[in-house]
Order: structure tokens, then sequence, then C-alpha cells
């Protein structure tokens, strides 16, 4: 069976790329310990000696719109093209293209829809920030196979919370139950607290910073329960309008496992919203 | 009212560099051409395969023929998509970094929760 040797979650700031590249007057003051930061969490996942990475991201009205919304989405083809237009307008992101994992995007589709997930794929993805941001963060050089899975945190209706950790449980169990020899890493990238589009965004933090401190505490503890106890649909509001995109953390905290303790934890308090990185060892591969 | 129609005005013209410009520099003309013949279009057919149905609220609009960013963020339009195409069209005036943004902030500053829905 496969091993999963890393579960990795974190927020995904698409002006890191243009930060961390910037040179004299157009390099802002705190891309230098950001960088160091983001360098520290990449060495997390470089340890694991992964194969193939199960890379969860959300599409931000890219190539999933309104006419034809999926909840949960699983890409499964061999090549991925990335990053848009507007990505590349705005954050100065590159053009990048990724392997695809297809077999082991095949395995969770089928598993997938047995075990209650009516799963959506694209045998044709674009993928965007979500999942590109983690591969320049954490795999720079871009040579791993990908299985990219999409979750709906941006157009209501969306799922509940409880429905993101389930999915989290079920894609460990099935990687873990993946025939063959790889080493997989499972990456998941959402937010903490987030204005977009309101009046309280680019504030000097988050909109939220208790929010955020209860969430680094959720997430690192691996207290799911807590969390689930106080965050809803409707309780996302109140953080910032994009806080939606925090069900990706809870995702990655099914997948982490009820009570794991990450064994890497750092956060960077920025503009805008607060950066927060985590790993976990599940076999202790990378300890 | 058509929440929807308004995300898809925003979805298709921040997708498009030409029409990003165009609706900088001619908001209303561009609003009435975007209504006229590409509303009902669904986004993979071709045309003879067009909606019947779709036209914006005279409100909705008003809003976007006049660049009102503040009203689209009251009538529900998807807060994301308005600010991407709005940096986008807007960004390249301010001096400051985040000179735009934090405008727009300011702009949308009467607005407390809860935010308009914008299920669509």
């Amino acid at each position: 069976m496969a091993e999963l040797v890393a579960v990795i979650a974190s927020t995904h700031h698409p002006f890191y790329h243009r930060a961390s590249t910037a040179t004299g007057e157009d390099r802002p003051g705190f891309a230098d310990e950001w960088v160091r930061k983001v360098e520290a969490f990449r060495e997390t996942l470089t340890r694991a000696r992964p194969d193939v990475l199960v890379m969860v991201g959300s599409d931000h009205f890219h190539q999933l719109w309104l006419d034809n919304m999926p909840q949960f989405l699983i890409g499964k083809a061999p090549f991925y093209d990335a990053n848009w237009y507007n990505e590349e307008r705005e954050f100065g992101l590159p053009r990048m293209v990724m392997k695809g994992q297809e077999d082991l995007s095949a395995y969770l589709l089928r598993e997938g829809i047995d075990a209650g997930f009516d799963l959506a794929f694209s045998n044709e993805l674009r993928i965007d920030h979500s999942i590109t941001c983690p591969i320049i963060t954490l795999r720079p050089q871009n040579d791993l196979p990908i299985v990219p899975v999409y979750t709906n945190i941006f157009a209501p209706p969306l799922p509940r919370p409880k429905r993101f950790v389930q999915l989290g449980e079920t894609i460990r169990e099935l990687v873990e139950s993946w025939p063959g020899n790889q080493r997989v890493a499972i990456v998941g990238t959402g937010h903490l607290s987030l204005e977009l589009g309101g009046p309280r965004q680019f504030g000097p933090h988050g909109p939220d910073p208790e929010f955020d401190a209860k969430a680094v505490e959720w997430i690192s503890t691996g207290d799911i329960e807590g969390c689930l106890s106080e965050v809803t649909l409707d309780s996302l509001h109140a953080p910032g309008n994009a806080t939606h995109g925090f069900m990706d953390f809870m995702l990655m905290m099914g997948v982490a496992g009820e009570g794991r303790k990450a064994d890497y934890v750092d956060t960077y308090d920025l503009f805008h919203t607060m950066e927060a990185y985590f790993t976990w060892y599940p076999t202790g591969a990378g300890k | 009212m058509s929440k929807y129609l308004l995300n898809k005005f925003l979805f298709t013209v921040d997708r498009d560099p030409a029409l990003v410009e165009r609706y900088r520099d001619e908001p209303e003309a561009t609003v009435a051409w975007w209504e006229e013949g590409q509303a009902n279009r669904i986004l993979n057919c071709h045309g003879a395969e067009s909606s019947t149905w779709l036209r914006f609220a005279d409100a909705e609009r008003a809003a976007l023929a006049a660049h009102d960013y503040p009203k689209l963020f009251e009538l529900g339009a998807h807060p994301f998509l308005t600010l991407t195409l709005f940096i986008a069209m807007f960004e390249r005036d301010y001096d400051e970094p985040l000179g735009f943004q934090l405008e727009y902030a300011r702009k949308l500053s009467h607005m407390t929760l809860p935010y308009p829905d914008i299920a669509t």
C-alpha cells in the first residue's frame, strides 16, 4: 500500500511569488522573513521524500462557474496547465504545467464515490493559485505528479464544515489503501480570516486576529471537535467575508485526524491576512 | 433581479483583457453591448443555443454602467469578482501600493454585518 508520508495545511497567499522575487526598492520589508519562514516550511515536505502530491484547493471562478458548479471535484488528467490571465495580471504568477498522477485520481474517484461522496471530475483542468501557490512555496522545482482536489468554498450553497472534515478523513483512508508503494503527501490550502471586496479588506492584519488565534489552536492541536462546535456556514461570515476558505483547513484536519497535534507550526502576521503553516508526519517519516 | 447575471458580466469581462479596457473606457456602452449580445450566451455553447430570458434589473444595469462598486456590493454581486475586475481597471490610477484597495474598503465602510446575501 501507498504510504502517507506528510500532511500539510497552509494558507495560499498569491502575493508571495512577487514579494519573494522582488529586488531593490520593489522588495517589501516583510519579504525576507517571509522567505525564511517559507523555506523552513518547505523543508518539512522535502524531508518526507514524497513521490506524489494530492493537492487540495479551490477554484476562484476560473474554470468552475455558476452555470455548472461542483461541490467537490477531482482532476483526472495526465497534465495540468496552471494559472490564469487575471492571476498573472494581479499577482504576477507564472504559467506552469504540472504532471498528473492519473491512476491515483481514478482510484480516489472510484473509491470516493463508493464511500459516499458524489465527486465531480475533470479531464482537462487548468488549475489556479490555490494549488500553484503551495507548489511555488513548498516544491518550487515542480517535479512531482499531482492529484488536484477542488472544493467549493466560494459559491453558495456550500457543503457544511463537517462535510469537509469527512472528505479529508476519506481521502486519507483512500490514499492509505491505494495499491502500490508510492510515498504520498497531501497538501491543502485555505485561509484564516479573510475579507475580499468588503470594508475590512487589506487591513494591517487579517480582519479577525481573535479568530485566527483560535483557528491556529484548533489546527495545531487537531481539535476537530472543538472547531466543529464553533464553526458553521453562518459563523464564518463574522471573521471576514472570504473566511469560508477556512473549511479547506478543516478538510486537512480531517486528513490529519482527531487529536493529532501538528509536528510543525508556524505563522506570520501580514497585512490583509495571517499566514499559517502546519505539517503532520502520520508515520513519523519526516521527524 | 439577477445576481447571477451581474456575476456573469463581471466574470466574462474580467477574463478578457480587451474587454477589461473597453469596460474601463466606455462603461455604459460596454454594458449595453454586453446585455444585448452576450448576456444570454451559455458559455461553451454556440450562439444558436443561447438562453432567452436573461436581462439586468434597472438598478443592476445602472450600477455596472456607473462603475459603482459599492452598489454592486449592496446588490449582492460576488465580492471577489467585483474586486478582481475593479483592481484590474483602477489600481493603475493610484500611486501608493494598495491605494485603490484601501479606497475601495473606505467606500464600503458603511456596510455592516450581515452583508448582502451573495447566493445565486
